[in-house]
């Protein structure tokens, strides 16, 4: 078998952390907390998002700058995200999960309607935000959380407490009603699991389940919600309606052809054919004035981000840090995937934004705030010695 | 968080089991980035052609350039019809805050009364493509751009478009001879090519705009423009320029038609007057007439309905629809009928006893003077219009020859070139019975068409045009109203033209034409009070047409009767008679009082047309006029 090639060559190496000299002074990124290859990295990918939008918002150099203040706040949130110790984050779990559980109880009773769905909370003049979005962290935290105290891989009663954890929060989203969000959160936490070593039977006979339970998912969906997925299986059938934004998302990336049409010059886009283009259908900007160049460089970017922070989290010390640090960047990947699948017609529309590309600042937010809590797990390492230790949490050292 | 104490944690196997996890998520995450990169090498590569085009087809329409119609002028050169730049208020609603603000603020601007409002609402909502301006409001006054350009900023959204719309300079006196352009209806635009008509609103309905459309309209240009997703242009990509429509001279003559409307002041009547020798058509005026400008824009169904229902008619053209019995007019055309068949020579005469009676018939037809003319030759005939050796004449030359001879000067056909909507009169004939009434042709109906009655009915333009003829010593030309279409002369031989009218010898169109002078000068002439004072050498025949048909022996009077049963006046003419250079029909309905009324508004038209220095004052004519009435009615 060959998995079983993998983890034999993997046990013949011993698991240390890539960097273990303790006579190595630390860095400057290492006492800022922040690691310099992500941290450049998604700046360039954030350079490149400034770059495409001010194409894909009709060339207004307004929306570029609100956007790029958004990711100077959400940068700052990260780096004093990431100055907290990790064993912070464990401590605050429970409760964020907690506070985040009540306000999305509390959008169902006086949450604002947006476009046919409750999804905001607001504090008249103070605050505007969804809880559903804090959510998309305050559960794959919680689920860590409660599974950095298990012996992984967990048993079926964990799983259970776990299920209950992640089950909660996604149906109140899920009814808000917010499809996309819940799904979202939902694979944020339960890549936690999986990744803490869920059972190959219990995965399989979940997926089984799933299959079989989703007739009874369409059944309880709403008109709309049905209708994306129908667009989805055949656009041309309402080509003005509900069909357009895909129709003329893959009109623009197809015919963006090898090296694009230039920047600034993609008609889809500058002649406002292109819905939604500087928000959840951006890449479709990208993909026309850039061409498939341009994606698969935007794509390489991606995986390279994705690759990294996957590299960090299992350098990481202890089964808190690694298991949120991987959900956070499998996360970040999922979004990807669905976005860029959406606007090129593999998958329905659900609104789902492409990370620090769309406009938009409460993602961007999100996804750095879960930058930095990573950075913090992976700069706030301890040298300890691995073996012959049962306390567990490496943090708990700290105090 | 606190540990829990009964779980013992094994670091090693843990990460162990993530590493294993981790590198699962690498492969599926190469395998989901696979798909879709295999995705857009489809889009971008494999499809790239088709989603191109697609996009092409996007960005780029193509938009049609109406061209600017063509001119109308009248043979001097005078405007009759041009285009002319109106303001019209649109609104985009796409690009208004407020609707409801607006239209208020908008009928406040324009001075509107209130209930405005409530129509700009209805034409807001036309249902439209997005962001297509609806029509507010057409032909705004300059105060009111004005008042709009100062307050533009308070009013996004609302537009004020420039549009040429046709404009007819003394449209009342034009109306009829020119037509009007309006607005093309769905019936039309199946008929229409859908290329060169794609961008023009308006096409020629009646008259001259009608019948010279296709060289008025011009052809349509385009332009290829770049929109954006709500249809607005951007930008244009290339233009092929349309090519404007010719300009169009016409034959008429504005001054004479302007008198022509003036003399007819009001009445309803119609005066046709041509070139004899060309066929140019002068003046060719139908009164009523109507503004026909109101027909451009779309006229308003309370002021459609009281032009239809206008007693007096003033959409109808009498000119070339209107049916008259030609009365005494034709006479002269019998007697060269007569000529032509030998029936009669200028020098032949019958003894009139004041009436003629067909052979073993009792019934006596009546000449117009009782107690008869006497003895009358030709010339005689024409002079006093008697009726009796018309009679003789008709009876001997039957109708079957009648009706050719009369076809022959053009009645009971249409007679022009470009006149649209002509009417073809009734020339009668024993087919022409047979076929209406499904009747044997009786000797006597052959005298009432010897005295231009019965079923006999022609049109103004008819009557000018045989006139014409008859001035042209029998040689045709075809009536047309245009001179020159762009700088193209209309040529003078035009197709279908009627044969020339041949006498066995020419000196008798003289003892014809002596007849018709001694009309208007001759001692017994009909119309001797119109003839005083002729400053040159006039032709012409008197007529009435009986509205109203009266029992054997009665006798006419014109006070008794009410004002349209009066008899209508008729008159033709030419002069000068030695190198005819105006011909003309005169018809005046129930004018009463005799064909004089009709006589001096021909000679007026002469007068106006030949003496250049001294032409009639209106004034004067109807002052004549009046006199004219008053002593008829006094006798």
């Amino acid at each position: 078998m060959p998995w079983q090639l993998i983890t034999r060559s993997l046990r013949r190496y011993p698991v240390r952390p890539p960097d273990s000299g303790i006579a190595r002074r630390k860095s400057i990124w290492e006492r800022i907390h922040l690691d310099p290859w992500l941290l450049g990295m998604l700046l360039v990918l954030m350079g490149g998002g400034l770059m495409v939008l001010y194409s894909a918002s009709g060339q207004r150099i307004d929306t570029v700058i609100a956007q790029a203040m958004r990711f100077g706040i959400a940068l700052s949130g990260m780096v004093i995200i990431a100055q907290f110790s990790p064993s912070t984050f464990l401590r605050w779990a429970p409760l964020a999960y907690g506070a985040g559980l009540a306000m999305l109880l509390a959008v169902e009773v006086v949450g604002d309607v947006g476009m046919g769905a409750k999804r905001w909370l607001e504090i008249p003049g103070v605050i505007r935000f969804q809880p559903s979005e804090m959510m998309k962290l305050a559960v794959p935290l919680m689920v860590a959380a409660y599974l950095n105290r298990c012996q992984l891989p967990p048993r079926l009663r964990d799983i259970v407490v776990c299920a209950v954890i992640i089950g909660v929060p996604v149906v109140l989203t899920a009814i808000q009603p917010d499809l996309g969000t819940s799904l979202l959160v939902a694979s944020a936490a339960v890549i936690v699991v999986l990744l803490a070593g869920l059972s190959w039977k219990l995965i399989g006979l979940v997926a089984a389940l799933g299959a079989a339970g989703l007739p009874v998912l369409w059944m309880n969906m709403h008109n709309y919600q049905r209708q994306r997925v129908l667009t989805f299986l055949d656009p041309d059938s309402d080509p003005l309606g509900s069909g357009w934004n895909i129709i003329q998302s893959t009109t623009a990336i197809g015919s963006g052809g090898l090296w694009g049409k230039g920047w600034l010059e993609g008609t889809q886009s500058q002649l406002e054919f292109l819905p939604e283009r500087h928000t959840d259908f951006i890449i479709a900007v990208l993909g026309e004035e850039f061409g498939l160049v341009g994606m698969l460089l935007l794509l390489t970017l991606y995986i390279m981000i994705v690759g990294r922070g996957l590299w960090l989290a299992s350098s990481s010390q202890d089964t808190f840090g690694r298991l949120f640090a991987g959900s956070i960047i499998l996360t970040f990947f999922i979004y990807v995937f669905v976005n860029v699948g959406m606007v090129s017609g593999i998958l329905p529309v659900v609104g789902v934004p492409l990370p620090l590309v769309s406009f938009g600042g409460t993602s961007s937010v999100t996804l750095l705030a879960g930058f930095g809590i990573r950075m913090s797990i992976h700069a706030h390492r301890r040298l300890l010695p691995l073996k012959g230790l049962n306390s567990g949490s490496a943090y708990s050292q700290e105090w | 968080m606190p540990q829990r104490r009964d779980t013992l944690k094994n670091p090693e196997q843990e990460l162990r089991i993530f590493r294993v996890r981790a590198l699962l998520a690498v492969l599926v995450v190469i395998v989901l980035t696979s798909l879709l990169v295999s995705r857009l090498g489809y889009l971008q590569i494999v499809q790239h052609d088709l989603y191109s085009t697609r996009s092409e087809k996007n960005r780029v329409r193509v938009e049609p350039l109406p061209p600017n119609r063509g001119l109308i002028y009248d043979r001097n050169g005078a405007l009759l019809a041009e285009n002319r730049p109106t303001y019209n208020l649109t609104l985009v609603r796409e690009r208004v805050d407020d609707l409801d603000d607006t239209l208020a603020l908008l009928v406040d601007l324009l001075e509107l009364p209130e209930e405005e409002i409530e129509a700009f609402q209805v034409r807001s909502r036309q249902r439209q493509r997005p962001f297509q301006p609806a029509l507010l409001m057409s032909d705004l006054s300059e105060e009111q751009i004005a008042r709009l350009a100062v307050n533009r900023h308070r009013l996004p959204g609302v537009e004020v478009e420039a549009q040429l719309l046709r404009y007819y300079h003394d449209a009342e006196v034009m109306a009829h001879a020119l037509g009007y352009v309006g607005r093309i209806n769905a019936e039309e635009l199946q008929d229409l090519d859908p290329g060169r008509y794609a961008g023009t609103h308006f096409i020629g309905k009646t008259g001259v705009e009608r019948f010279y459309e296709t060289e008025l309209h011009g052809e349509a240009g385009l332009r290829n423009v770049e929109t954006n997703a709500p249809g607005r242009v951007l930008r244009e990509l290339g233009r092929t320029d349309p090519v404007p429509g010719a300009n169009l001279t016409l034959t008429l003559d504005r001054s004479l038609q302007m008198l022509a409307y003036e003399l007819l002041d009001g009445r309803r009547g119609s005066i046709v007057a041509i070139v004899p020798n060309t066929g140019e058509i002068l003046a060719m005026v139908s009164t009523p007439g109507f503004d026909s400008n109101q027909f451009v824009t779309g006229i308003d169904v309370a002021s459609y309905r009281a032009l239809q229902e206008d007693i007096d008619l003033p959409l109808f053209n009498r000119a070339i629809r209107g049916h008259y019995p030609p009365g005494s007019t034709i006479k002269p055309f019998l007697a060269l009928a007569g000529l032509v068949d030998g029936v009669i020579t200028p020098d032949s005469t019958i003894n009139d006893p004041g009436f003629y009676q067909l052979p073993n018939d009792s019934r006596r037809y009546r000449n117009w003077l009782r107690w008869g003319h006497g003895r009358v030759d030709m010339e005689r005939s024409i002079a006093v219009s008697n009726n009796t050796y018309y009679y003789t004449l008709a009876h001997d030359l039957g109708i079957d020859k009648l009706h050719e001879r009369m076809t022959n000067f053009g009645f009971g056909q249409r007679v022009a070139h470009d006149v649209q909507g002509e009417s073809t009169g009734l020339m009668p004939s024993r087919d022409w019975k047979r076929a209406r009434f499904n009747q044997p042709w009786y000797p006597g109906e052959t005298l009432s068409v010897g005295i231009g009655q019965g079923y006999w009915q022609v049109t103004p333009l008819q009557l000018a045009s045989a006139t014409a003829a008859l001035a042209n010593r029998g040689h045709w030309v075809k009536p047309r109203l245009a001179l020159r279409i762009g700088e193209e002369p209309v040529p003078e031989e035009l197709p279908d033209t009627l044969p020339d009218i041949q006498l066995a010898n020419d000196n008798w169109w003289n003892r014809v034409y002596s007849g018709m002078e001694k009309v208007l000068n001759g001692s017994e002439g009909t119309a001797r009070r119109t003839g005083v004072g002729l400053e040159y050498r006039m032709g012409g025949k008197s007529g009435t047409a009986q509205v109203f048909s009266l029992g054997q022996d009665q006798r006419y009077n014109a006070e008794e009767l009410e004002e349209r049963l009066r008899d209508h006046a008729l008159f033709m003419a030419f002069a000068p008679i030695e190198e005819p250079k105006i011909a003309v029909s005169v018809i005046v309905e129930n004018a009463g009082g005799g064909s004089t009324h009709a006589a001096h508004l021909a000679r007026a038209m002469t007068d106006a047309w030949l003496l250049e220095d001294n032409a009639p004052q209106v004034d004067e004519v109807k002052e004549v006029l009046e006199e004219d009435t008053a002593n008829v009615e006094g006798n």
